[in-house]
């Protein structure tokens, strides 16, 4: 039987198959932090068991670190404990470790691509759902529990059922000012945040095929959104490029092998997929997001639904819109808005830093704004300062801040206080995601930047024509 | 870890009949931070179980004293979505539940559950809805949740509904087992296995 992308890299990655079970799931690359791996430490001691593996296990800091002041301890005890758990865990076991102040360091989903550890082909699992990232290299990447965690360090495997095969296809162009994340926005709003749950997502059409890598990792980062277990995207010319001569990129020999493999990873012409969804590019705008999941976006010029035209209870919308303070039928644009957050695992490498320069340079940051910019990872501020963006931000008012998840999650100190109201170009926006009783927006780094410049909720296009007739 | 087998469970219920309930509400990511498992029950949904001063929502089900002590949530459709943090199946555990009902579960919150000895037990959107219906009618209503013959049953009214949970799973949750005790049983094979992959 024909095969897609997908079953080439599973069905080569299962060791046994347990009849009415599982499948013992062999995993290449493990991404391990501060947050979810302790508890999966402690469990190897408790059974008095290794690592099997270590050198295929990779440790980097980056949930609760701070983002400022990275020189300084940890002020806040607990997160100091973590980070601390993490180094001890990491030289006990022999993991590499890449922890605070390290030159790789940075979030996990960002650092593993930019050291080459992000191969096409390859299985890779995290403790954090947004672990699908590493789709857009043409891996199966996804999140799992620390239960798994425990698993993959002691025997490099995990036990799954396989799931079950989607493809989403967006043909066309994107217009003007429309980027990867809303593309990924749209097309979770279509899907809603259950609708792609049991299922693997492979994207194809002509805009994954013209997207950057960089983009394709927006893309599939969100996939868990819509509920999908993952995301991939077969790898091509873009893949192989991105990836050559990184750190941990086979070399020689070694990558001349591996691209021969790597040339055979694509779904067959006519391989069956269990669903099968075709949206059209030019039916995308700029999106923002107005209630309390992801599958709340809508574009940025429309009003919010009634609850009556959308699916699920009503109650459940209510209770969203009520949380945000929103009524149907309100437009989003003109919204005001207190923070702004650029960053996280979705929206924070070098394009995502170059889409906002290009909107806020010669423009003032709003004084009703607070901005959080926080690149994903130390290679990304070296290139925002190699190509003088720094400088940009500056004559515009914002300050950069350091590498980490920051406001996405607000287990550090960048937490949005309650109430307030923020544009944010991570990827959620359920209650209290922010920190405790805020309110969050998800949009595109152009829409960010629009807002944080304007301090109400802007569309991007608005002011990129201006600019471009300037 | 090891946890307490899961045979037949009969109990009343917590109802939280709210849809798409993610996981950063099971337990918000500023409770995350301890590195052994234990306290999680204490923030189980604490943005919506404490006002911000830290005084309890009388009237949130969880805080309700009439379903005080059931050991079964029914929630509502799309339980569990968003994050992968396993604490949030730990803070199920640790609040004294061992088992949650929905018409629809999130995959990695379903996983986890079964993982550490929560039973996830997915049941069609109207079985749900009766349940929901008599809970609210009598809250002192018992529901029995019957691993092996895998049926779920509302015991006031004899209605009854079978649930899916494949082999292997099962047997681990009757027997207390998990999934690292198997994989310790197989090293040899996965060693083989991992010779003859590429990187």
């Amino acid at each position: 039987m024909s095969k897609t992308l997908f079953d080439k890299v599973w069905d080569s990655h299962v060791v046994r198959k347990i009849e009415d079970g599982p499948d013992v799931f062999f995993i290449d690359r493990h991404f391990i932090h501060e947050v979810t791996s302790p508890v999966a430490f402690v469990g190897l001691k408790s059974r008095g068991i290794g690592v099997m593996y270590p050198e295929k296990t990779f440790a980097t800091a980056d949930h609760n670190t701070p983002t400022w002041n990275q020189h300084l301890p940890v002020a806040d005890p607990l997160s100091a404990n973590q980070l601390e758990a993490l180094a001890n865990n990491a030289a006990e076991y022999g993991i590499s470790h890449w922890g605070l102040g390290h030159r790789n360091n940075g979030i996990v989903h960002i650092v593993g691509p930019e050291n080459g550890i992000t191969l096409p082909g390859s299985t890779i699992v995290c403790g954090d759902s947004h672990t699908s990232t590493h789709g857009a290299f043409g891996a199966i990447a996804f999140g799992i529990g620390t239960s798994e965690v425990e698993m993959v360090l002691s025997a490099q495997c995990i036990m799954q059922p396989k799931p079950k095969k989607m493809r989403i296809n967006v043909n066309g162009k994107l217009g003007f000012g429309v980027t990867p994340k809303d593309v990924a926005l749209y097309i979770i709003s279509q899907q809603t945040t259950s609708g792609a749950t049991g299922y693997f997502v492979e994207y194809a059409g002509e805009v994954f095929e013209d997207m950057s890598m960089e983009g394709r990792m927006t893309v599939c980062n969100l996939s868990i959104e819509m509920g999908a277990r993952g995301g991939m995207i077969a790898p091509d010319e873009k893949t192989f490029d991105y990836i050559k001569g990184r750190k941990h990129t086979p070399k020689g020999a070694d990558w001349d092998k591996a691209m021969e493999y790597w040339q055979t990873l694509y779904t067959e012409d006519d391989a069956e997929f269990d669903a099968e969804f075709t949206y059209d590019a030019a039916d995308i705008e700029p999106m923002i997001t107005y209630g309390t999941n992801p599958g709340m976006g809508i574009g940025v010029t429309q009003s919010i639904p009634n609850a009556e035209d959308v699916e699920g209870g009503v109650e459940t919308y209510r209770k969203s819109l009520g949380y945000m303070q929103f009524n149907e039928g309100d437009a989003m644009i003109g919204k005001e808005v207190d923070y702004v957050f650029l960053g996280s695992c979705t929206n924070g490498r070098i394009e995502d830093f170059r889409a906002f320069c290009s909107i806020i340079e010669g423009h003032q940051k709003a004084d009703n704004i607070t901005a959080w910019l926080v690149p994903g990872s130390h290679k990304v501020v070296d290139q925002i300062k190699e190509e003088g963006l720094d400088k940009i931000l500056e004559e515009a008012g914002f300050v950069l801040r350091e590498p980490g998840c920051s406001a996405c999650l607000a287990m550090n100190d960048d937490k949005v206080p309650a109430g307030k109201l923020a544009v944010s170009t991570s990827n959620r926006n359920f209650e209290g995601r922010q920190g405790p009783g805020s309110r969050t927006l998800l949009a595109s780094p152009l829409v960010a930047a629009a807002t944080a410049i304007a301090g109400v909720v802007t569309d991007p296009r608005t002011i990129l024509e201006v600019s471009s007739v300037q | 870890m090891a946890y307490d087998k899961f045979e037949v469970l009969t109990s009343t219920a917590y109802p939280l009949p709210i849809e798409n309930v993610d996981t950063d509400q099971i337990i918000p990511a500023r409770f995350l931070k301890a590195t052994e498992r234990k306290g999680f029950g204490d923030n189980f949904f604490r943005d919506w179980r404490y006002d911000s001063e830290g005084n309890p929502i009388a009237d949130f089900p969880l805080n309700d004293a009439k379903y005080a002590g059931s050991k079964i949530l029914v929630g509502g459709k799309n339980f569990g979505s968003g994050s992968s943090r396993e604490h949030a199946a730990w803070s199920v555990y640790d609040f004294g539940l061992r088992c949650v009902i929905s018409s629809f579960f999130a995959d990695i919150f379903r996983n986890n559950c079964l993982n550490i000895g929560v039973l996830p037990v997915q049941v069609s959107a109207e079985f749900a809805q009766k349940l929901f219906d008599a809970i609210e009618a009598d809250p002192k209503t018992e529901i029995k949740v019957d691993l092996p013959n895998q049926t779920v049953t509302l015991l006031a009214t004899g209605e009854s509904e079978s649930f899916q949970i494949n082999g292997y799973k099962k047997g681990n949750m009757l027997n207390g087992f998990d999934d690292i005790d198997y994989l310790q049983n197989m090293k040899e094979e996965i060693s083989d296995f991992a010779e003859t992959r590429p990187f």
